[in-house]
């Protein structure tokens, strides 16, 4: 009995916090959650220029799964988040470590690394179009010191164009990843690494076998980033190649756009954007359950 | 004129003699030299009745220009104009009741009367109501050649499309682009309406795009005009730009022998100072039919609360489509005049030439009349990957077009 008269407090426990947080519950259920479900709702309609709730099943999807621009669009994305994943931890990693091994101006150079992550993708993309353009950037610098049969020219042909927007975007996102790793390397404690010297465990095999394990939560930190900025990729690629040579660098997001708002179909457009949420669920959702359900049991 | 006046008056009073002076947002996407120039001609008109034009221009072509309009209107906070091209652009927004009807206007100052090809007029009316006021023709079916450039080669300026393909390589041996053409989606489809319009005619893409008649895009006629498509794919190779105005510059330049652009890149040889005939040429039809498209831009008029505003809009659809307006405006942005009773004497010989065709009558509806975006925006993913990858073979070109034609709207 004096439990059930408790009970009520607990709910005004922390009032104020709570009321603060009412305005962010409110966007996370009316704007994310909401705008979300009504999406997936209207993906299922042919609502052209505005929406409209004339339902034509899986019309939309099957149009998008035949449509070519589509396709090219999901290898691209593969190839642009598989490489950018891995290249980032793993050039962003190398670069943490160097940068832990208590040299000289260590903030000189964090700085210097991290200093592209400053820049806009827009910006980004731009400063790579015309360094990778045949007729300005670094094919021509080289042809003018003497090497004329010197051939870089990644954003004109369509088979490597999208490492043409690799390049710029590790160049903009691995500093970021190198300052979240140096935080990690820094959190792990200087006994473990005595205790490992005392061992007489090699350096690289501390790293490899007690420093990154050590380092799970960082590297969590870090996918999550990562990933989320490649699903989300558009601007880098409107301001380095509009999707160009022909649709070959295209991506899904742009896909997305350029069917809601230019194509005036929104049913297109809605129907595309929902694929590229279940693309997400279907990795995030297994590794949830695998972290917090686990921990729940521990 | 007379009873325009009249209701101007009219309104003038009702708005407390205020409305002369009203402030009205103009948007659209003429950013270029020519149009630029153009543009300032229909504010010059619309101030010098005492109201005032405030330019919205939008960089970057209808591609980004439309999706911002269409959130602003949808969005509730509608400029006082904003151009669109005429045709199924608009259909869903006047459908929703977003627009403002003009027929009121449009009986006052008679479009009926003097708009001519009619088929203009036909393109702003949706269920007897005029919606939109028609402000130029542009045609697609254009070949700009730089005279130098063919001088520089060796060979003749071609009066053909055949003969240009046949150029081609005397003109790629003398270190010419043959062929311009900008990275834009909308050049590549636009390019190829072009051809086909020309080599296959324009009955065909009438039926093919008006009637969704997917045998005949299967067909022979179309196989020519894919196989043309892939010529001129071999001549556009190499052209490294992104704007259609940058692909004119080349034809300007003298660095590439030719364009296929609308009459619109007539501006952008005004601006430079070339001259028709003697710096340069134009083939309309592709030299092989004289046929010119009668699209165009028109302007819509969001619906306003703001009686003012109303009135101002009425005020400026009267000013653009006026005799005066039209010929300086036409004459700088290098379209046709959408009147049939004035005279451009100051027109130079491509404008004239397709003067002659208009009025001789040989005109087809313009590709936004018969698609809708949605049509176009897969066409256009479809010749831009076409035009830039040389992987694809003209077969399989005309198999993905045929499934776009089949399942079009």
């Amino acid at each position: 009995m004096a439990s059930e008269a408790k009970r009520p407090i607990g709910l005004f426990r922390n009032l104020a916090a709570k009321i603060a947080a009412i305005p962010m519950i409110l966007t996370a259920l009316v704007v994310f959650l909401g705008g979300t479900l009504w999406t997936v709702t209207y993906s299922f309609t042919n609502s052209k220029l505005l929406p409209r709730a004339d339902f034509v099943g899986f019309d939309q999807y099957e149009r998008l799964w035949a449509t070519e621009r589509w396709q090219v669009s999901i290898e691209n994305l593969m190839i642009y988040g598989l490489c950018s994943l891995v290249f980032s931890f793993i050039i962003g990693f190398v670069l943490a470590a160097l940068m832990d091994q208590k040299i000289r101006f260590e903030n000189t150079f964090r700085t210097i690394i991290l200093y592209p992550f400053a820049l806009s993708f827009i910006v980004t993309g731009l400063v790579w179009q015309w360094l990778l353009n045949p007729d300005l950037g670094i094919q021509n610098v080289i042809r003018s010191l003497g090497f004329t049969n010197f051939d870089f020219n990644p954003l004109y042909n369509p088979d490597i164009v999208i490492y043409g927007v690799l390049i710029a975007g590790l160049w903009q996102g691995t500093g970021l990843v190198m300052v979240l790793m140096l935080a990690g390397l820094r959190g792990i404690d200087g006994d473990i690494w005595k205790a490992a010297r005392v061992d007489g465990i090699p350096m690289w095999k501390t790293y490899l076998f007690i420093v990154i394990p050590m380092m799970r939560p960082v590297f969590i930190t870090t996918l999550v980033i990562i990933a989320s900025g490649i699903v989300r990729l558009y601007d880098l690629i409107v301001a380095q190649t509009s999707g160009g040579p022909g649709i070959s660098s295209e991506v899904p997001a742009k896909y997305v756009y350029d069917y809601m708002f230019q194509g005036q179909n929104l049913g297109q457009g809605f129907a595309a954007s929902t694929m590229m949420l279940l693309a997400v669920a279907i990795v995030i959702i297994p590794w949830a359950m695998l972290e917090f359900g686990g921990k729940k049991r521990v | 004129m007379k009873s325009l006046r009249t209701l101007l008056c009219c309104t003038a009073l009702v708005a407390g003699g205020s409305a002369n002076a009203t402030d009205l947002e103009v948007t659209h996407w003429w950013t270029s030299g020519g149009e630029a120039a153009a543009v300032s001609e229909f504010a010059k008109a619309f101030d010098a009745s005492g109201d005032k034009w405030i330019d919205g221009a939008i960089a970057g072509g209808g591609g980004t220009a439309r999706p911002v309009m269409v959130s602003r209107i949808i969005g509730g906070d509608p400029m006082g104009a904003f151009q669109f091209n005429h045709g199924r652009q608009a259909e869903e927004l006047i459908e929703a009741g977003l627009l403002k009807d003009m027929t009121a206007v449009a009986e006052a100052e008679g479009w009926k009367d003097i708009v001519n090809p009619p088929s203009l007029l036909d393109a702003c009316t949706l269920d007897g109501k005029i919606y939109c006021a028609p402000v130029n023709i542009h045609s697609w079916q254009w070949l700009w050649l730089s005279n130098a450039a063919f001088e520089k080669a060796g060979v003749a300026v071609p009066t053909n499309w055949d003969e240009f393909v046949a150029a081609g390589p005397a003109l790629r041996e003398a270190g010419i682009q043959p062929l311009a053409l900008g990275g834009q989606p909308w050049q590549s489809s636009g390019m190829f309406n072009v051809l086909m319009a020309t080599v296959a005619g324009p009955e065909v893409l009438q039926t093919i795009y008006g009637e969704a008649d997917a045998e005949l895009a299967a067909g022979d006629e179309m196989k020519a005009v894919f196989s043309a498509a892939a010529d001129a794919r071999e001549l556009a190779k190499g052209s490294n730009v992104q704007d259609w105005n940058q692909a004119t510059n080349l034809v300007i330049t003298d660095q590439a022998g030719g364009q296929i652009m609308g009459d619109w890149a007539q501006g952008e040889f005004a601006v430079a100072g070339e001259v028709a005939g003697e710096d340069y040429t134009c083939l309309p039809g592709l030299g092989v039919r004289e046929i010119i498209s009668t699209g165009g831009d028109a302007f819509y008029f969001p619906v306003n609360d703001d009686p003012e505003i109303s009135a101002a809009q009425d005020r400026l659809a009267a000013t653009l489509l006026s005799r005066e307006t039209q010929v300086n405006f036409n004459l700088k942005k290098g379209s046709l005049p959408i009147r049939g009773d004035i005279d451009l004497a100051a027109a130079n010989d491509c404008m004239k030439k397709g003067l002659e065709i208009l009025a001789a009558g040989n005109t087809m509806p313009d590709v936004n009349l018969l698609n809708t975006e949605d049509t176009n925006n897969q066409l256009n993913d479809l010749f831009v990957q076409f035009f830039q990858d040389e992987s694809i073979t003209p077969e399989a070109a005309q198999e993905r077009f045929v499934e776009i034609v089949r399942n079009k709207d």
